[in-house]
């Protein structure tokens, strides 16, 4: 029998701190879609994944009732487009970005993610045609989501992609400029990506990967400040402990709902993502786990020492609680979609620079950052490539999402709505890497890729 | 199946009779009442069995929040699972 005050605690993390599964996402792959005409391709991505799906949202819905534990998403992350659209005789793969929005809409789900391309060596045919389709894609589509993989540890960095993200994410902020460059919060430059993160905006079903699959994101910072709360004072070491434990019980609701929604969806449990990932809602911040510890504000000394003890004993916490982990696993830090960072940003404690520091010692990258619209594609190129190089040094994941906002500068908020919550547009450093940018080529693999 | 109903709220004549007779009603075999008054605030955790119910746990869910409306308390009809995945290793 359980005792009265675990069950009450459990309720309490539920209605007062914000714990949540973040995200339900089915993977699904669509290596058997491809034909050469693109009307075929795209009517068989539509039909797979709505016969597949369609019961995904449902089971969310079911499991969300049952358990009494709030389930925010249901998503679906299908094989690189670049892959299903290579063998079509087309210019453009928009009509399958038209064909995934459609499917994901016809099954509910509120992202679907895959329009992508993995060039970290280079393009083939499918990559170049897809890469440049995506400014269209992100205007004309609302629920698709892009990311693009430009290195790794064990390729290096291919600079000719990452010259070319900086114009791709120039021009998706220009055709989608009345909306505040949304599509650009669609649209996620990866180093070391991987095949099984179930979250936006760089979700996408990786080649070695089932059939299909249930993978499933954590939440709960709001939990991880309020457990900390009762340990002030205390040392450091205290600290660790507490996060670790939470972080076993918040991993535990996950690991649950993955094997049920999987047994449910008659496929097969992938991974629980151990990512702490915050909202805009007061009270589900990492930001502000961070001040819990003792900052003043997030972006201030301390921050990179308080997040790596933070990332690291969810990791820990976590590992114990699943049988499975993969993903991304590690601490995000969105700007816009974290009050605590957002109101960092606005008392000026927050720059774009410690926001990079800060993504060595957790996951994921420069993550909905707005900068100001007049910013160049070759410093948006050399803002990439720098994170790449953290990524690829350091043998983890990194990511970038800026928007640079056309019209805006700084002083300027930007306002995306829902979970993409807003922002206050951040400063960048504007000496010129021009001369840099335009050498192209290929930052060769580090000493660290020779591992055998 | 067994289900956890936890009730909060601020304690008054009958919370318990009026639940346990919903129980009562369909099938549901109460296993196990934990009960206290904390500083005025009634707080209770019932486990019981649904496996001869003739309701569903959706159904169960939504007449006793009913009643939990009419007697002013919150009351929540959970799943055992999410508390063993949790409190138990």
């Amino acid at each position: 029998m359980f005792d009265i005050k675990d069950i009450l605690e459990t309720n309490r993390m539920i209605t007062e701190n914000n714990l949540d599964v973040r995200t339900i996402t089915m993977g699904i792959s669509l290596r058997d879609c491809a034909h050469p005409d693109i009307n075929v391709t795209a009517q068989k991505i539509y039909d797979k994944i709505t016969k597949k799906g369609e019961n995904l949202v449902k089971v969310g819905e079911d499991l969300e009732a049952e358990l009494g534990v709030p389930i925010i998403n249901k998503r679906v992350s299908v094989t690189p487009i670049s892959i299903i659209g290579e063998s079509c005789d087309a210019n453009s793969y928009v009509p399958l970005a038209k064909a995934l929005d459609a499917a994901g809409k016809a099954i509910g789900v509120n992202f679907i993610g895959g329009f992508t391309a993995q060039v970290d060596k280079g393009y083939t045919k499918g990559d170049k045609i897809l890469i440049a389709s995506i400014p269209e894609a992100l205007a004309v589509t609302d629920i698709v989501c892009s990311s693009v993989a430009i290195g790794s540890t064990k390729c290096g960095i291919n600079m000719d992609a990452v010259a070319e993200m900086g114009r791709v994410i120039k021009k998706a902020a220009e055709l989608t400029a009345e909306r505040d460059a949304i599509g650009c919060a669609k649209l996620v430059v990866f180093c070391n990506a991987v095949p099984d993160n179930p979250f936006m905006a760089g979700a996408f079903h990786g080649v070695t990967e089932p059939e299909s699959v249930i993978n499933v994101g954590v939440s709960g910072p709001g939990v991880v400040k309020r457990a900390l709360e009762d340990v002030r004072g205390q040392d450091i070491g205290a600290v660790a402990e507490t996060i670790k434990k939470t972080a076993f019980k918040i991993t535990r609701v996950g690991q649950l709902v993955a094997q049920e929604a999987a047994r449910r969806l008659n496929t097969q449990f992938g991974i629980i993502d151990l990512s702490l990932a915050p909202t805009p809602a007061i009270g589900d911040s990492v930001a502000h786990i961070l001040e819990e510890i003792g900052l003043e504000s997030c972006g201030g000394p301390g921050t990179t020492a308080t997040l790596a003890l933070l990332n690291d004993a969810v990791k820990k916490g976590g590992l114990i609680a699943s049988s499975y982990v993969g993903g991304l696993s590690g601490a995000f830090i969105p700007v816009s979609e974290d009050a605590g960072m957002i109101a960092a940003v606005e008392r000026g404690s927050l720059t774009l620079e410690k926001l990079e520091a800060m993504t060595c010692v957790c996951s994921v990258g420069l993550d909905m950052i707005a900068v100001p619209g007049d910013i160049s594609a070759q410093t948006i190129s050399a803002i990439i490539a720098d994170e790449a190089a953290i990524g690829m040094i350091n043998n983890k994941t990194t990511a970038v999402r800026l928007i640079p906002v056309p019209g805006k500068g700084v002083g300027d908020v930007v306002e995306f709505g829902g979970l993409l919550g807003h922002c206050p547009i951040i400063p960048v450093n504007t000496f010129k890497p021009d001369v840099f940018i335009a050498r192209g080529g290929r930052i060769p693999a580090p000493v660290r890729s020779l591992t055998n | 199946m067994r289900i956890v109903l936890t009730i909060v709220g601020k304690d008054r004549v009958g919370i318990i009779a009026k639940v346990s007779n919903l129980l009562a009603e369909h099938g549901v075999n109460i296993l196990n009442i934990n009960q206290n008054i904390l500083e005025g605030f009634f707080n209770m955790v019932l486990i019981a069995d649904m496996s001869s119910a003739d309701v569903s746990l959706k159904d169960l869910q939504k007449m006793a929040v009913e009643i939990g409306k009419e007697i002013g308390v919150e009351i929540k009809v959970q799943h055992e699972d999410i508390f063993t995945a949790m409190h138990r290793i």
